[in-house]
């Protein structure tokens, strides 16, 4: 493996962890608040955060480099309070990963808390428990086949990335160029033999991947 | 009953439709009280108001602590309550001593007054300790789930049908623990259930609830004595009399079970003389009579005084209610009897009981 190639595996294995810890704080809020909420704003927020299972990765790119950029709203914001500009930076890599694994970490841990039911956090309630309280000490444990999913799918989703990637991060060899694009130059300049490495490298972490999210499963079963 | 006086004042109207509510209630700050009522009555939706788990506009003082007013609302964590769910809810990733702790460690360690070696001997579950929820039985479930609630230290115990969801094996195994809940604890406990025989077996003051009201409400002797109720403890019209052991006949096995103003003798069971028991006596079977009556097989005959004839749910029957000393029994019999013997209030009668049960 060339030194390049292993740059690409760790900032690849840097994005995907730093999104997947992001995506647990933000879209557990989330996901309780669909499982719980009865506003008519439910639908169209859960239609808005799903968008990125049905839309090509291009085009959530596309629009984060407009909305980011210099000229975008974002990027206007995140010049002024000092941040800098995102796009072809690792932190707006960040951004758009989290954006588009959001349905792979929101609906399973939502699905967990609606097979949870309010049962539980009522019988904590009534022992004195107050709403963080009983949400670490009752809904996380018992959401805990959801969460674990959720890890699984944010961090291997991100991992898989690659036309948001290319769109937001430009191709940047240390900052933006993860594995998925180090196999396409590979491929591109006709090195097959680091690209088999990394795309067999690929092959094998999807399927390990798998294959734990379904013992998982198992175990689950009483 | 004041506002400031141990009790539950609770007061509540919603409308939700084909479903209302509209109670006022002043409840004993002592003892067992039932809500009893069929399903639709609005039992337990008045007890998850009174928990906090439901909010609706109301007035709510619990022991002169005001939960719930106009202006403000106690929420459920902060009120000092218990609440005993109709299936135990255990918390599946706990052992029963953490479902157990998980409250008690909650409670400041000052306002802890009910002790959990106590506890574990009350409802006997010391053994059950370090199993998961998944690894007992139903009825255990439910005890620990009593448990529970009760290492709170709560100032009202609310228990919503806790053995509606158990077989009656199981519930005969709880019912003497709850007994002895009610005699070992001084916790009041609001009993929510549409079973009459755990009403007259536990409670000593019952609220009857139909369509959302009220209907009756007062001491459970009392109340089942009053011949006007629109609804009845199911079929089995009858009084609950509170009774000491005061005398065994160990030759025929029989003990003499008495209240104020008589003596039933019942079949002995080998409780001790002064031991209190319930003792439940059906409307359908009581006759009366005019005259006292040596030649019967009817082993308890009382004197007393027809107090209130009623109808009854048959065109044929009537209630009749006598008092005998300080206590009421209701009688079942045909229109054409009470006229022959030309039953009014005020007569004297012969009161004679065919059976008694004893109830805890």
């Amino acid at each position: 493996m060339t030194p390049d190639d292993l740059i690409a595996v760790l900032l690849t294995l840097k994005l995907a962890g730093v999104t997947t810890i992001l995506l647990l704080l933000i879209a557990t809020p989330i996901a309780w608040w669909l499982a719980h909420t009865r506003s008519h704003w439910k639908e169209p927020v859960g239609a808005l955060l799903n968008l990125p299972l049905v839309m090509p990765p291009t085009v959530l790119g596309f629009y984060l480099l407009l909305t980011l950029g210099p000229q975008g709203p974002v990027g206007h914001l995140t010049e002024a309070i000092g941040l800098g500009r995102l796009p072809f930076t690792f932190w707006g890599l960040v951004v758009g990963s989290v954006l588009f694994s959001m349905p792979f970490a929101v609906q399973p841990i939502q699905n967990s808390f609606e097979v949870m039911g309010s049962r539980p956090m009522e019988v904590a309630a009534t022992l004195r428990a107050g709403f963080m309280d009983r949400f670490l000490s009752v809904a996380v444990p018992l959401a805990r086949p959801g969460f674990l999913t959720a890890i699984v799918l944010a961090f291997s989703h991100t991992v898989g990335e690659f036309g948001v990637v290319l769109m937001l991060g430009g191709n940047i060899p240390g900052e933006t160029q993860v594995v998925s694009l180090a196999i396409y130059n590979h491929v591109e300049s006709m090195e097959y033999g680091p690209a088999h490495l990394l795309a067999g490298g690929m092959v094998a972490f999807a399927f390990v991947v798998l294959l734990s999210l379904n013992l998982l499963a198992r175990r689950r079963e009483p | 009953m004041s506002l400031c006086s141990p009790g539950i004042k609770a007061k509540f109207k919603l409308d939700r439709g084909e479903f209302n509510l509209d109670v006022d209630l002043d409840l004993p700050g002592r003892g067992v009280t039932a809500l009893f009522g069929p399903s639709g009555s609005g039992k337990t939706t008045l007890l998850r108001l009174i928990a906090g788990l439901d909010r609706e506009p109301g007035l709510l003082k619990v022991n002169g602590e005001v939960w719930q007013d106009d202006t403000s609302f106690v929420p459920t964590h902060r009120r000092s309550l218990g609440y005993v769910f109709q299936e135990a809810s255990l918390f599946p990733h706990l052992t029963t001593r953490h479902n157990l702790e998980y409250g008690m460690k909650r409670v400041p360690r000052e306002e802890r007054r009910v002790d959990l070696g106590r506890v574990l001997d009350l409802l006997g579950i010391g053994h059950l300790l370090e199993r998961k929820p998944d690894r007992l039985s139903g009825g255990e479930r439910q005890r620990v789930a009593i448990g529970r609630a009760l290492l709170t230290s709560p100032r009202v115990l609310l228990m919503d049908e806790p053995l509606s969801a158990l077989d009656m094996a199981r519930k005969q195994e709880i019912l003497p623990y709850l007994e002895r809940l009610h005699d070992e604890l001084d916790i009041p406990i609001l009993y929510v259930s549409h079973a009459p025989d755990e009403v007259v077996r536990l409670a000593d003051y019952i609220v009857v609830l139909n369509n959302g009201r009220a209907v009756a409400e007062g001491p459970l002797a009392e109340t089942l004595a009053r011949l006007d109720l629109p609804i009845r403890l199911g079929e089995d019209v009858g009084v609950v009399l509170d009774a000491v052991i005061g005398e065994r006949d160990e030759a025929w096995h029989l003990a003499r079970a008495d209240f104020v103003g008589g003596g039933l003798w019942v079949r002995d069971n080998g409780l001790p003389c002064g031991h209190h028991v319930r003792v439940r006596i059906l409307a359908r079977d009581v006759s009366l009579s005019l005259t006292h009556r040596e030649d019967t097989s009817i082993l308890n005959l009382m004197q007393g005084t027809v107090t209130q004839i009623a109808d009854d749910n048959h065109p044929a029957l009537v209630l009749v209610r006598a008092q005998v000393g300080e206590a009421s029994i209701v009688a079942r019999l045909t229109k054409r009897s009470t006229s022959t013997l030309g039953l009014l209030p005020g007569k004297p009668v012969w009161v004679q009981i065919k059976a008694v049960a004893l109830i805890g």
